[in-house]
């Protein structure tokens, strides 16, 4: 990935400003049909998932009274994780965006709804809503690109504590609740500021994630246990609760790396957006930013339909359950003006994900550069960057890069 | 939630702690982050002790009193406390799925059952009204609130009632003399209604209010516009020629009342009305908008509320500034504004918008008329 304006070709360079407000009012006017039909049936929809989420939920919570009977055990963990995954994905995520604000429904609203995870729903909004869904995929301001753990883009130099990342990456995605949370936090840049030095907000922010932490972690691995204590459940639904957070982790991290990661996908340098950057221009950039992952009904609505990304993006406070009707109208507008949209069934999307996590994570031009014959002495030259310091490693990556280009051109 | 921070003082005095209370924690923290409400309304929305998550009810029955009136009768939670003839109550309805609040005077006299009635006309244009008589289905569910207003009959009874009703002005009326006929001991009260409507086959409870009149109960007046023209309330003591010694209570639309008003003041008579307000709010280009703390700005029709505020020097939340990130939303109490995106105009009138107003995005949201805004009052 490199942001588009250093690519050798721009894919946007064929637009005129005209070309890219027209396509911005085209837009506007598919979010108006879907607002002006907005009604009963789309209310109906939202009650009906958040019926059958806390139904489903206190049902796996009762079968896991009796974890200690293996098949119970199973039944039980399978009900908790679907309904974990609904309550953050379909629910939560979608009901925090604004998307069932206009029932006016003060229990169903973003103001007042609060979720299933580690970090408390205010802390997100400001992070998702509005830094990530306003800043997409510009690099240095959504940190939503690697949560500023992970080399995410061929621009940013390597370093050898990159090679790490796909298992950081593997181990945020067991605990991605928590890693929300951190990001959320801005821990990382926090943390770098002296204690006496650190925002009073940001204070007031860590008390408020450790008392949500706090309340969650006594739900599923104090109370509920204990409440199968009596029939020698304790154990085995503290292991239900934690495998079902484990899998919904794994599920949603997953699911959002589907959305900026894949091949594909573009990146934007800061310099590039201009500081009024309209509508149509914000649109665009949404348009190239995100993409799909193609699959069934079911799977539309495990992935809180984030599985239309590129259409949540360019409305994110329509209807979740709009999005699939949306999307064909969308499509034909990439077409249109000639833009790739990008969609793949989730096992496509996620390998390309995880593939540039790994590429990412060596030298540029490494893997491209590397097969079967030649792999001793290229793991021999990578161990040589990682362990003889920077001179070294700029000549070699230098040497990589040239062959990279060589190995393409032929 | 409400009942642990309640129970927090009395933290180390376990001893002053119930087993309820104890028990409700325990259900607290094994369903947080909802709240043990949100779970026992998925099987039993209609129970009591609701807490702030309010009163509902299911209705039971929509019976049709005429073409374009309708009685509904609702089951009420367990919460509900009851009311006095006369008095009204606050419903919330979901029309195209958007909550809408309306207030309708009950219409019952005494029930075992303790369910509630009220009476609905379908107004013209009414987007409430007309879905209540037309288009609600018993088993679907209502909000509402504790029964409210003044409009009621002291006690003791007076010795000579005049009744004046118009169109829809009957409802609370109604519910007064369903009470009164219902008694096993009859009240010894001499009734006068005048009841006024357009034409008499939009004259609500018509048949009933006959039968009382019949069975001697009262005296019916009935006048109609097409038959009778026009009630002239100068000419009332020629329907009800004592009309000095009774105790007059009205209700129907403002040009009746405002007239009996001044005719009774002029002869020193006592009269109690009941005002059904209409909505009146007529969308314009920008407006004065007035804050919590009694602040006012001027903002033009093409301005955020967000900018128009902030260069005032009022603190408001705020977010993306494009009207995606739901960061700036606070509560408008009353007004009008429109979506500088799409036009689309938001109104909320105190009574008929939820009790807490409604929820707008101050970033694409200019003043469209003069508006109060919440600010200050979400925490941050």
């Amino acid at each position: 990935m490199t942001t588009i304006t250093k690519k050798d070709h721009n894919p946007t360079a064929h637009l005129t400003p005209e070309d890219i407000e027209q396509l911005g009012y085209e837009l506007d006017a598919i979010r108006q049909d879907i607002l002006d039909d907005r009604g009963d049936d789309d209310a109906a929809y939202i009650r009906r998932v958040i019926a059958v989420q806390r139904r489903l939920e206190l049902a796996s919570r009762a079968v896991l009274l009796g974890s200690a009977l293996p098949p119970l055990w199973v039944l039980g963990t399978v009900g908790l994780s679907v309904a974990k995954i609904l309550e953050n994905m379909e629910i939560g995520h979608n009901v925090l965006h604004g998307q069932w604000d206009w029932m006016r429904d003060p229990k169903i609203h973003s103001t007042t709804w609060e979720w299933d995870m580690a970090t408390p729903a205010e802390q997100w909004k400001h992070s998702h809503n509005q830094i990530h869904h306003t800043y997409t995929n510009i690099v240095g301001q959504d940190n939503d690109l690697g949560y500023g753990i992970m080399r995410v883009d061929e621009d940013q130099r390597w370093h050898p504590m990159y090679l790490a990342q796909p298992l950081w990456n593997f181990i945020n995605a067991c605990f991605f609740e928590y890693g929300i949370a951190a990001y959320d936090l801005e821990l990382g840049r926090n943390l770098r500021i002296p204690k006496e030095k650190r925002s009073a907000e940001f204070k007031g922010n860590v008390k408020k994630v450790w008392a949500k932490i706090r309340k969650q972690a006594t739900k599923d691995y104090v109370v509920n246990p204990a409440l199968g204590l009596p029939f020698g459940a304790f154990l085995p639904a503290l292991a239900a609760n934690f495998t079902a957070n484990v899998v919904r982790n794994l599920w949603s991290h997953s699911v959002i790396m589907c959305g900026h990661f894949p091949e594909g996908v573009e990146t934007f340098e800061r310099k590039s957006i201009p500081d009024d950057e309209t509508r149509g221009q914000w649109y665009l950039r949404q348009m190239l930013g995100s993409a799909n992952i193609s699959g069934s009904k079911a799977m539309h609505l495990m992935s809180g339909n984030l599985s239309h990304q590129i259409e949540h993006h360019l409305f994110p406070d329509l209807p979740s359950n709009r999005y699939a009707e949306v999307a064909p109208k969308v499509q034909a507008l990439f077409e249109k003006y000639d833009l790739t949209y990008c969609t793949r069934p989730m096992p496509q999307q996620v390998y390309s994900a995880w593939h540039k996590v790994v590429r990412l994570s060596l030298p540029n031009g490494w893997l491209a550069t590397t097969n079967a014959k030649n792999l001793p002495s290229q793991l021999k030259l990578l161990y040589a960057m990682s362990t003889k310091g920077p001179k070294v490693r700029r000549a070699a990556q230098a040497r990589l890069q040239q062959q990279a280009r060589k190995a393409a051109a032929a | 939630m409400a009942a642990i921070s309640a129970s927090g003082p009395a933290r180390g005095r376990s001893a002053g702690i119930t087993l309820r209370v104890a028990l409700r924690r325990v259900a607290e923290a094994a369903v947080t982050p909802l709240a043990l409400d949100d779970v026992l309304d998925v099987f039993h929305p209609l129970r009591g002790n609701r807490g702030d998550a309010g009163l509902q009810g299911r209705i039971v029955s929509v019976t049709a009193e005429t073409e374009e009136s309708a009685t509904i009768l609702v089951k009420p939670g367990r919460d509900w406390a009851g009311h006095v003839p006369g008095q009204y109550v606050r419903v919330g309805v979901d029309v195209d799925g958007v909550r809408l609040w309306r207030t309708y005077s009950l219409t019952h006299g005494p029930r075992r059952d303790r369910n509630l009635s009220f009476t609905v006309k379908a107004i013209p244009g009414g987007v409430v009204s007309n879905h209540l008589v037309h288009r609600v289905r018993p088993g679907q569910m209502l909000q509402l609130e504790q029964a409210e207003g003044e409009f009621v009959l002291p006690t003791p009874i007076p010795r000579k009632l005049l009744l004046v009703t118009a169109g829809s002005g009957i409802t609370p009326v109604i519910g007064m003399l369903r009470n009164l006929f219902s008694r096993r001991v009859p009240v010894d009260t001499d009734i006068v209604l005048v009841h006024v409507n357009q034409n008499e086959s939009s004259a609500i409870f018509r048949d009933e209010l006959r039968a009382h009149g019949a069975a001697g109960h009262l005296r019916l007046v009935e006048r109609y516009d097409d038959a009778h023209g026009i009630l002239d309330v100068n000419h009332l003591d020629e329907l009800v020629p004592d009309l000095g010694e009774r105790l007059t209570y009205a209700c129907g639309p403002a040009g009746l009342l405002d007239a009996l008003e001044k005719h009774h003041a002029d002869r020193g008579l006592t009269l109690t009305t009941e005002r059904f307000r209409p909505v009146l709010v007529e969308p314009g280009e920008g407006g004065t908008i007035t804050f919590a703390d009694g602040r006012e700005v001027e903002a033009d029709g093409a301005t955020p509320i967000l900018d128009a505020a902030e260069n005032a020097g009022v603190l408001m939340p705020s977010g993306c500034r494009m009207g995606i990130c739901m960061g700036c939303v606070i509560p408008m109490k009353s007004g009008a504004v429109r979506d500088l995106r799409n036009g689309a105009i938001t109104v909320a009138v105190p009574g008929e918008t939820g009790p807490e107003g409604v929820r707008i995005q101050t970033c694409i949201s200019a003043a469209a008329g003069a508006c109060h805004v919440n600010e200050g009052a979400r925490s941050r």
